[in-house]
């Protein structure tokens, strides 16, 4: 059905407006960052993207924020969601509580957080590491209201009890439920998590920096204070870099969603 | 309890809270018998169905399958082929995939070209071998339920559990299925526990048919004997339909709308009492000082059902070939015909 003139021009601008208010910022750190800083330059300058590669503190800092982003990833696969699953499956009257202990980091002001578990980090620093990538840890409970709602909405949209029973009475034991059945299915729920989960270890900055951890966050706001060109073109470049990181989430549906259904 | 039974459910029971799922349930299933277990909704079919397969723990009762006791055993050792009233398929998995999954996880391991010809067997058998590649997401609702069916086969199950398989389905697709489930469970030769709760289609493929009521089984018999001499009001009532009509008892015999017919074992025997009698078991004549009138007619195809009100302001279904109801008018004579077939009787008020 052909639409009419009107609403394709009202759907036209409101996809224009969007745009116009995501893609101003982003400009502006653009045209901040190729701003003319030093004497010697005039016009365009792309020093401060050339002078990114000179900071030795920013390379560690974002290994490290990798790194403790992969851990934050490996901790959901391999607790957040069995035990999202297990609860949805097998303890339905602990769904309430589970969710509201998830939500309580939301909940909690990061300022509050750091008090708490400040003497549990100087322990850490002392007798266990003083790595950044330490972190994780209290990552991987900052990231729980946004992955456990995306995992429990993804739970919710199928019927994981007919699929759990039915791989069981085909001779599945409980673990090849959870992963071999049910992990797959709510495989876009999981990816969806894991990746709110690294843009917030990425842009965390509140807890580290109290905490005395030279992150990712911390180490651009160091060199803020130092050069704002170069700080703008670094915060840009790492918004492209999630941007990338986006990119590459597998879309399995594209593939499968070629041929059509036809009636029984 | 027969020895020769494969199957024996004994005496089973579960309760949730003050709700009887299961009273002290007790069935046996020979081998290669289709049984279904009929019954309306909450009367403990599904529960039954599940406890066999093991998804269901019990409180009390034992389940034995093929002369080894399976009660305390877990669900994924028991070898039940299962099929969901819920589209079950995994959709992360083709229907092949789906179909080869339980052969995967079987303790031998089934050699993968041995697995493939297993599936194409089986998706063939369903008549899906073209669609072996598609997601579930890509296939109808009756083709999943078939994947979903070859799936159950292929472990070569002990028992083939059904539970309420077609109930998703529209109606054409449900009778085509229906009649495919049976095909194939009679040529493999698998015996098969259908709970359903739509009795046309129990008794239109069931060996024998388990009518079920709060927890227990009224009666369980071959889809005719059930129909034709139901052991309980509940079973004539629930199985097809009964007009009940007052009549006086006497003995074996009830007195009804001037005939007198044989009474089923189990009716009461004397005083005041209600025949359940079927509609084709009505004799409907044209006649303008009978003493009843046609509400309506609906037609059937090669017969008519008629809704008539007697006289006495009671009201009665009749189902007469189609010719028959041709050309009666408002005023009919109304009388149970086939004397020979006796009615289950129930007391009255």
């Amino acid at each position: 059905m052909r639409q009419s003139l009107g609403v394709r021009l009202w759907r036209l601008s409101i996809i224009a407006f969007v745009a116009f208010y995501l893609l101003v910022p982003l400009y502006a750190m653009f045209d901040f960052s190729t701003k003319p800083f030093g004497f010697a330059d005039k016009g365009r300058t792309f020093r401060a993207w050339q002078m990114i590669g000179e900071q030795q503190d920013l390379f560690q800092a974002v290994t490290r924020s990798l790194i403790s982003a992969a851990i934050v990833m490996a901790l959901i696969l391999f607790l957040v969601v069995p035990t999202a699953i297990w609860v949805h499956l097998k303890l339905p009257l602990l769904r309430r509580p589970f969710e509201l202990l998830c939500l309580l980091p939301l909940a909690i002001p990061a300022i509050v957080i750091v008090v708490g578990i400040a003497p549990l980090y100087r322990w850490i620093s002392i007798n266990v590491s003083e790595s950044p990538i330490t972190l994780a840890g209290v990552y991987s409970m900052l990231i729980l209201p946004y992955t456990y709602r995306s995992l429990s909405a993804a739970l919710d949209a199928v019927d994981i009890h007919t699929l759990a029973e039915a791989a069981t009475t085909l001779g599945a034991t409980i673990s090849r439920v959870i992963f071999g059945i049910i992990m797959p299915t709510i495989r876009t729920g999981i990816i969806n998590g894991s990746f709110i989960a690294i843009a917030l270890v990425l842009g965390e900055y509140t807890i580290s920096n109290i905490l005395n951890f030279k992150t990712f966050q911390v180490v651009i706001a160091q060199i803020g204070r130092s050069n704002g060109n170069v700080a703008v073109a670094v915060s840009l470049a790492s918004l492209l870099f999630v941007l990338f990181l986006l990119l590459l989430i597998p879309n399995k549906k594209r593939q499968g969603a070629v041929l059509d259904v036809d009636l029984a | 309890m027969s020895a020769s039974a494969y199957v024996q459910l004994v005496d089973l029971a579960k309760y949730f809270g003050k709700v009887k799922a299961l009273d002290g349930l007790s069935l046996d299933i020979a081998e290669g018998e289709l049984v279904a277990l009929l019954g309306p909704s909450g009367c403990g079919k599904t529960t039954a169905l599940r406890a066999l397969a093991g998804l269901q723990e019990l409180d009390r009762g034992a389940m034995i399958v093929d002369g080894k006791d399976v009660t305390f055993q877990k669900a994924s050792s028991r070898g039940m082929g299962m099929v969901f009233q819920a589209y079950s398929l995994f959709p992360h998995m083709t229907a092949r995939e789906n179909v080869e999954y339980g052969l995967k996880l079987r303790a031998h391991k089934t050699a993968g070209d041995k697995r493939k010809a297993r599936s194409a067997e089986l998706l063939e058998l369903v008549g899906l071998s073209t669609h072996a590649n598609h997601y579930p997401h890509q296939l109808s609702g009756g083709q999943q339920q078939r994947v979903a069916l070859a799936r159950a086969l292929a472990i070569s199950p002990k028992v083939l559990l059904l539970d309420e398989p077609l109930s998703a389905l529209d109606a054409k697709v449900r009778t085509q299925l229906r009649e495919e489930i049976r095909r194939i469970q009679v040529e493999l030769g698998t015996t098969t526990l259908f709970v359903t709760h739509d009795q046309e289609e129990a008794l239109g493929i069931a060996d024998r048919v388990g009518v079920m009521r709060n927890g227990q089984l009224e009666q369980i018999a071959a889809p005719a004997e059930l129909y034709d001499r139901p052991k309980t009001a509940f079973v004539a009532e629930f199985v097809g339909l009964t007009n009940p009509i007052a009549g006086k008892v006497n003995g074996g015999s009830i007195e009804v709308l001037g005939g007198v017919v044989k009474t089923l074992p189990g009716s009461i025997t004397s005083g005041a009492g209600i025949a359940l009698v079927r509609p084709e078991s009505i004799d409907v004549v044209a006649s303008k000082s009978g003493n009843a009138s046609i509400l309506s007619a609906s037609f059937l195809g090669a017969t008519c059902r008629l809704s008539i009100l007697m006289s006495d302001g009671g009201r009665v279904t009749a189902q007469l070939p189609s010719p028959d109801a041709v050309g009666l008018g408002a005023g009919v004579s109304v009388k149970v015909s086939l004397l020979d077939i006796p009615v289950f009787v129930k007391a009255a008020g």
